[in-house]
């Protein structure tokens, strides 16, 4: 591992005002990359790898950004480092937002979930083989140099989203609920104060630049994620299909979020992951469902509709089927009778 | 080597680039100065001398290196020892001795849960942190709750079997419409938790 700089934090200002000093430092004649880290399950991994080589970490834990708080507007605020565990557990997240909570319990394993904290799953990296391994060529970890994942392992890569420069798939399955849920990122920095990013803004697709992942700038810190109010009546799951039962990354998953009445669906929101390059939300498939019976024609249109422009390769050519049944399972566990709004037992049992 | 020279040594290779960290690990107060790039792994097994901790993948997908932090499990080799100042750390081997094994070690022997012992150490860390979360009743959630810990010789049966032994032991009692399971080694190995959620 190169060496590096570590230096603790105690407070938001306290944070962005060492990353804007640090930012930029030249160390042993090259530009220095400061990173935050907390609970460090991404970091450190990478760092070890070689793929990530700040030259300054900044410690937040000491941060007082761990709380989970109802907004005036009965929505919900996941302080940044929030642990994946507390806000799974957190009563208002099981009462009111179920597909967070097992999206969260879906994703790693308990050691894991009670260290990784809800902004650094926002910053999470992708699984794809050549992107952790530096002997290979890679255009999100070494731009233009090539993605070696086009013809090469990619099973478990986009088939949406994707450029000829990368088809890196988005791992995280609390940005897959978060997403559905329609949430807002807080962003803060010394030099522009705080702004607040809708979820489906947040992300960037590879295009040609797929070294840049998110809006989250040099010298930003992620300080909350806020929930808007619960809708009243829905039902909701989150289904994630993998090679082993637990502790393990999606090849497919789907968070579905659903009213409706008298058997139609009034209101979907829908988000993919696992097939994606980042957390997938159309809203052409929701417009497929608003006003139609929830009834298994309708679903398997939406489906045609999320899969209309997919692009798999030849390792992940499965997952056009793999996806279509995800969504179809999850729609139909969502809107069936005796589905739950509090628990999203039914879901859960599926998975 | 005595502990003491242990620490004394590292603060001496590290000065200059080193980073102070005060925790207590098993109770006891530590102070070391390290080089920022020591995991916690590393801290406890070259610079503390508790190898009971262990080193499997180094990435945070095995689970043979899990040791308590304030209370709650998490891999060891995924956080910078210099990210623990005022943690409080507990490994197996504050969890019982030879003499006097924890319940969750006496089960572990009794049910045959292990074969070659490599990732024991880890798995009774999060057996016993098990027992005091929000974990459901059956073999499979037991399974699911452990899934963190891999066992290459395959002895998941008798792992799950020896957990269920100890939670059987004890007092099943409801806490927020979650099934919590008090023991002993809850009480042992739980800290203080904030807002009164259990943990994951």
């Amino acid at each position: 591992m190169n060496t590096f700089r570590l230096e603790r934090a105690e407070t938001v200002a306290d944070a962005l005002r060492t990353i804007a000093a640090r930012d930029g430092q030249t160390r042993d004649g090259q530009t220095g990359e400061v990173k935050f880290v907390a609970g460090g399950t991404t970091l450190v991994d990478l760092m070890k790898l070689g793929v990530e080589t700040p030259t300054q970490v900044i410690d937040i834990n000491r941060l007082p950004l761990a709380g989970i708080q109802r907004t005036e507007d009965n929505g919900l605020r996941i302080g940044a480092l929030a642990r994946n565990s507390d806000v799974a557990h957190h009563a208002d997240v099981t009462n009111d937002y179920p597909v967070l909570s097992q999206a969260l319990l879906s994703g790693a394993s308990v050691q894991l979930r009670n260290m990784a904290t809800t902004g650094g799953n926002l910053m999470q990296r992708t699984r794809c083989v050549y992107f952790r391994d530096t002997a290979m060529p890679c255009n999100k970890r070494d731009p233009g140099s090539g993605c070696a994942a086009l013809d090469g392992f990619n099973r478990n890569l986009a088939i949406l989203g994707t450029s000829e420069h990368c088809i890196a798939s988005n791992p995280s399955d609390q940005n897959v609920a978060l997403t559905a849920l329609e949430a807002t990122v807080q962003i803060a920095s010394s030099t522009k104060g705080e702004r607040s990013v809708p979820i489906g803004d947040f992300f960037f697709l590879p295009g040609d630049t797929p070294e840049r992942e998110t809006v989250v700038e040099p010298g930003e810190l992620i300080t909350s994620v806020t929930l808007p109010p619960p809708q009243a009546g829905a039902k909701s799951t989150y289904l994630k299909l993998r090679d082993r039962a637990s502790y393990e990354f999606a090849l497919a998953s789907a968070a579905v979020i659903i009213t409706t009445n008298e058997g139609n669906i009034e209101k979907a929101r829908i988000a993919m992951g696992g097939i994606a390059t980042k957390p997938w939300r159309n809203r052409d498939v929701e417009v497929a469902l608003e006003g139609k019976p929830a009834s298994r024609e309708h679903f398997e249109n939406a489906a045609r509709i999320l899969l209309s422009n997919a692009k798999p390769r030849h390792g992940n050519q499965f997952k056009l089927e793999l996806a279509r049944r995800c969504l179809i399972h999850a729609l139909t566990l969502a809107t069936a009778t005796g589905a739950t709004d509090s628990t999203g037992r039914d879901g859960r049992a599926e998975q | 080597m005595a502990k003491s020279e242990t620490i004394e040594s590292a603060a001496s290779l590290s000065s200059g680039s080193g980073i102070e960290v005060a925790f207590k690990i098993n109770g006891k107060p530590v102070r070391l100065a390290l080089d920022p790039r020591t995991t916690l792994l590393d801290a406890l097994r070259e610079t503390l001398q508790l190898t009971g901790t262990k080193k499997g993948c180094d990435h945070g997908q095995c689970g043979a290196c899990t040791v308590h932090v304030n209370g709650r499990r998490v891999n060891s080799c995924l956080s910078f020892a210099a990210m623990h100042d005022g943690d409080e750390i507990l490994t197996i081997e504050g969890i019982g001795t030879p003499d006097n094994l924890h319940p969750m070690q006496e089960a572990f022997v009794e049910h045959d849960g292990y074969q070659c012992g490599y990732c024991t150490p880890g798995q009774i860390m999060s057996a016993v942190a098990l027992l005091a979360e929000p974990c459901g009743p059956s073999n499979a959630d037991v399974a699911e709750c452990m899934s963190g810990n891999i066992c290459r010789c395959g002895a998941y049966q008798n792992i799950v079997a020896a957990i269920q032994s100890v939670r059987d032991r004890h007092v099943i009692a409801s806490v927020r419409d979650r099934r919590v399971i008090l023991s002993e080694g809850a009480t042992r190995s739980v800290a203080p938790e904030s807002k009164g959620h259990r943990n994951t």
